[in-house]
């Protein structure tokens, strides 16, 4: 098969199981960085499906909400990293379980 | 060869978010996300998505990566201590678990979605100019917030990292 077509269902296939395993690694990991990763593969995950229905109504409208949710993710990076600098100046760790002062 | 390309980065982005997820260093987990950022790079461009598979390159692949890059080496993170034990038995059912839930999406959405025809690379193209148009007449107000959206973050991101917090 030199031309093929691939169904439009495997592409929001491919985005719901990275969004899962975005979600997978948001609760099990304990490192703060790698919890902050997996909210960027579910961002990229959600990317996917806005290009791929912007390819299925043949209107660019899904690129242009796909280049917002970079910028708003490049935000969040920025003032995210720079939280996590402040909490290792104050608590010289990078453990989740260990940042819990506001549990008790 | 669409299909081909499709399987091979698909599964190319599905290998590298599982490696995520389970590798324990910060680094590694970094450079699988580099890789699911490729992999999915090429799925716009298959798409017909010139601009934002060039954007998710440069923005996401290059500019948010490097900040978290620079933030591990910053940091000194080293490979994550367990603080809590499981046993083997429940990793694996975890595992099996797992499956079966990534299984089960995948039945709905293709049980759900109606028939349409496949993805062709070449048969929509989103090109740059038609992108740069819309932006700029249809999403001008969304776009201008945008911009005070990323000042106010880089003064967030300023004020936080400051000597004295």
């Amino acid at each position: 098969m030199p031309n093929a077509a691939v169904p439009l269902s495997w592409y929001l296939i491919l985005s719901a199981i990275l969004f899962a395993l975005g979600v997978a690694g948001f609760i099990f990991r304990r490192n703060i960085i790698t919890v902050f990763m997996s909210i960027e593969l579910m961002l990229n995950a959600v990317n996917l499906s806005f290009v791929t229905f912007s390819y299925q109504f043949k209107q660019v409208d899904g690129h242009i909400y796909s280049f917002f949710v970079m910028v708003v993710a490049a935000a969040e990076a920025a003032v995210g990293l720079a939280i996590i600098l402040t909490v290792f100046k104050n608590r010289a760790t990078l453990m989740i379980d260990e940042v819990n002062s506001m549990k008790y | 060869m669409t299909a081909l390309i499709f399987i091979i980065f698909a599964g190319l982005a599905v290998f590298c978010g599982i490696n995520l997820v389970v590798q324990t260093h910060p680094i590694a987990s970094a450079l699988s996300l580099i890789g699911v950022m490729g992999s999915l790079a090429v799925l716009y461009l298959q798409l017909g998505g010139e601009f934002i598979a060039a954007a998710q390159v440069i923005v996401y692949a290059g500019a948010i990566m490097v900040l978290f890059v620079f933030v591990i080496m910053l940091l000194n993170a080293g490979a994550e201590a367990t603080t809590f034990q499981v046993s083997r038995f429940v990793k694996y059912l975890g595992a099996i678990l797992l499956a079966a839930f990534l299984g089960l999406i995948s039945l709905v959405i293709q049980a759900e979605l109606p028939a349409t025809e496949g993805v062709l690379f070449g048969s929509f193209q989103g090109t740059a100019l038609d992108v740069g148009r819309k932006l700029f007449t249809t999403y001008l107000l969304p776009f201008e917030v945008t911009s005070v959206l990323i000042l106010i973050a880089i003064v967030g991101a300023i004020v936080l990292a400051r000597k004295e917090v």
